[in-house]
């Protein structure tokens, strides 16, 4: 008898259902999968991802090994993508500047995303003159073009890489803010927030515990759409000339040295061109998924 | 009557929330939703706190606790001003009071555990040695009627009747002595409501709780006050243990709100009264008496005089009411003025 109902016991572990702390994610990634073009993206984004890690390793040529008899030739079997006016073979850059773009691209906005989420959630925790203050500079940032605010600050701090990260995280912050401001708003009233308050929970405790987990759905779209503009904004800077300094392979310079040969061999800036298009791309098709896939409403 | 220790004691408090308006965001009115209310809650007794909505209950509740600071008045908890202390002297003090409320789908946070959730609450106040907080998690689960294998499921498994249990066990895991109850069987199944009475009623007993239970089901609370508050547009209209609120009912409005309480019983045909009309903004209350645009009884004096909370002959120790013409209605001497 009463090994009979230990048996009950042992069976009733085993199948015991799976952590549902990942139940919502789950859910959530189930929804992604039945949207096509996220998936797409997804795939791209990750497939760009290990290209950027191992990629370097392979590629035919150096990217910054000139060779002046073969300049400016239109793709071939030695030069897939062909040659630049330094005869640089242009597949090879291309593969060695990609991990430049997605370090900028995730360093910007983990960077601006940070600051972004802090300011919001303060403003929206504290409200009153906080909240004023905070947001009100958050609409003079937001009142610039974003490309114009990064423009302004590069060209105050100097061209480098480095910079435009700073650059673009600075003008990210803004919309990080905003967002989790109103999410903010939304959760503290909730009476889950009075309850903690009416235990004694300290400001922080109630910040970093209760409310942030509870809004992360909007920041992770947000960040996976602003990597995208990150991208071009980056990419828009060096085209400008004052991010990544030459020789470095970083798509937008690139686009900008075809620049001058568009006539006569337009493939100098077309491939470089087609990158950018393809991980903003990615990564827009992504977010859009990631948006709808977070939102409640949609149906599976 | 028997003396017994006063636990809160509410003097004069006034909650008034400021109306931002115009461009530089000035205030420019107030909703006066709690406007000058004193009672006392003793030990070990449930007071109920009856109104519409919009009267200003869960107000006087909240401020009591100051999740909204009170613009004014004096909440004594156990001889100690509440409203004196900064905000660490209160912290630490809350441990005393809990609230528990109406929407259990909101009031827990849908991320933890039900065994986060209570171990948190003792992390706080540090109400329970550390070693010890997981027996107590399992202790409280038992207490409220939960089994001790769901202490590891999030809130989303549960039931809305055993979500409130969560709450519930939340309030008791820092041992307070008394309870705000706002509206806390409100937005569940009246089959389910019975069982969180009941076991609201069995915990009293058990920890000798004080609660001060917030209701607009005057069902519910004939079922378990001991005494009662109405309140009307931020005031105490009457105040009265159970039995001389609905055997000896003082204030119009009293009696218009008792007459609403559905009935089973065929043979006593009661008398609905209707009120007319819409309960006045808070905004910009009616002078004298406030329930004077609606009383059926109201005269030129309830429309410039402000009634106090006073006794009348007839009336039990501790039962008050606020109106100029209370004898003289239950006598039927002074008749309804409107038609």
């Amino acid at each position: 008898m009463s090994q009979s109902t230990e048996h009950i016991e042992n069976t009733r572990t085993a199948i015991k259902p799976p952590n549902p702390r990942f139940k919502n994610w789950r859910l959530v990634y189930r929804k992604l999968k039945k949207n096509k073009s996220a998936m797409v993206g997804g795939f791209l984004i990750l497939f760009l991802i290990i290209v950027a890690i191992i990629g370097p390793y392979f590629t035919p040529y150096q990217p910054d090994t000139q060779d002046m008899l073969n300049k400016l030739q239109p793709p071939s079997g030695d030069n897939w993508l062909g040659t630049d006016n330094f005869g640089r073979d242009i597949f090879s850059r291309i593969i060695h500047g990609t991990n430049l773009t997605l370090i900028v691209g995730f360093f910007s906005v983990l960077l601006g995303g940070a600051v972004g989420v802090l300011i919001g959630i303060f403003a929206g925790y504290y409200g009153g003159r906080t909240d004023s203050i905070l947001m009100r500079l958050m609409d003079i940032l937001l009142a610039f073009p974003s490309i114009l605010l990064a423009l302004a600050i590069v060209t105050v701090l100097g061209g480098s890489l480095q910079n435009v990260i700073i650059a673009v995280a600075i003008s990210s912050v803004p919309v990080f803010a905003r967002i989790v401001r109103g999410s903010t708003l939304s959760v503290k009233k909730l009476e889950y927030i009075d309850a903690m308050r009416a235990l004694g929970a300290s400001d922080a405790r109630i910040i970093f515990k209760h409310i942030f987990p509870n809004i992360t759905s909007p920041i992770i779209v947000q960040a996976t759409l602003n990597i995208a503009t990150a991208i071009l904004s980056a990419s828009g800077l060096s085209f400008l000339g004052l991010g990544a300094q030459p020789p470095t392979p970083e798509w937008g310079a690139m686009l900008s040295d075809g620049r001058n040969y568009l006539y006569n061999a337009p493939h100098v800036a077309l491939f470089p061109g087609l990158a950018i298009v393809l991980v903003v791309l990615a990564f827009n098709m992504l977010g859009d998924g990631l948006r709808d896939a977070f939102d409640p409403k949609t149906k599976e | 009557m028997q003396k017994q220790k006063e636990l809160l004691k509410v003097t004069d408090l006034k909650q008034y929330f400021p109306i931002k308006g115009g461009i530089l965001g000035r205030t420019v009115n107030h909703v006066k939703a709690v406007d000058g209310v004193s009672f006392t809650v003793y030990e070990g007794e449930t007071l109920s706190i009856v109104g519409e909505s919009g009267c200003g209950k869960s107000t006087t509740g909240r401020a009591i606790l100051r999740l909204d600071e009170p613009t004014s008045g004096e909440v004594e908890f156990d001889g100690k001003n509440l409203l004196a202390y900064n905000k660490r002297e209160m912290n630490k003090n809350r441990k005393n009071m809990q609230i528990i409320f109406q929407d259990p789908y909101a009031s827990i946070n849908p991320r933890h555990t039900v065994r986060q959730i209570l171990t948190e609450a003792m992390e706080i106040q540090n109400s329970v040695p550390k070693n010890e907080r997981n027996d107590r998690v399992i202790e409280l689960m038992e207490t409220v009627g939960l089994g001790p294998h769901q202490a590891d499921r999030l809130p989303h498994e549960f039931s809305g009747g055993q979500r409130q249990r969560i709450g519930i066990a939340r309030a008791l895991s820092v041992n307070p002595q008394l309870i705000i109850a706002d509206e806390a069987v409100s937005a569940l199944d009246v089959s389910i409501q019975a069982q969180v009475i009941n076991l609201l009623k069995k915990l009293q007993r058990e920890f000798k709780l004080t609660y001060l239970f917030i209701s607009h089901d005057l069902g519910v609370v004939r079922h378990i006050s001991d005494r009662i508050i109405v309140m009307y547009l931020g005031k105490i209209v009457e105040i009265a243990d159970k039995k001389s609120l609905f055997d000896n009912t003082m204030h119009p409005y009293t009696t218009a709100l008792l007459s609403a309480i559905p009935s089973t019983d065929m043979d006593k045909k009661k008398e609905r009264i209707i009120l007319k009309g819409d309960v006045p903004s808070p905004i910009d209350p009616p002078k004298g008496c406030r329930f004077h645009t609606r009383c059926p009884f109201a005269t030129d004096l309830c429309r410039t005089e402000t009634p106090e909370l006073r006794k009348a002959d007839g009336m039990l120790d501790g039962h008050m009411a606020a109106c100029h013409y209370m004898e003289d209605i239950k006598s039927g001497k002074h008749q309804p003025t409107t038609v």
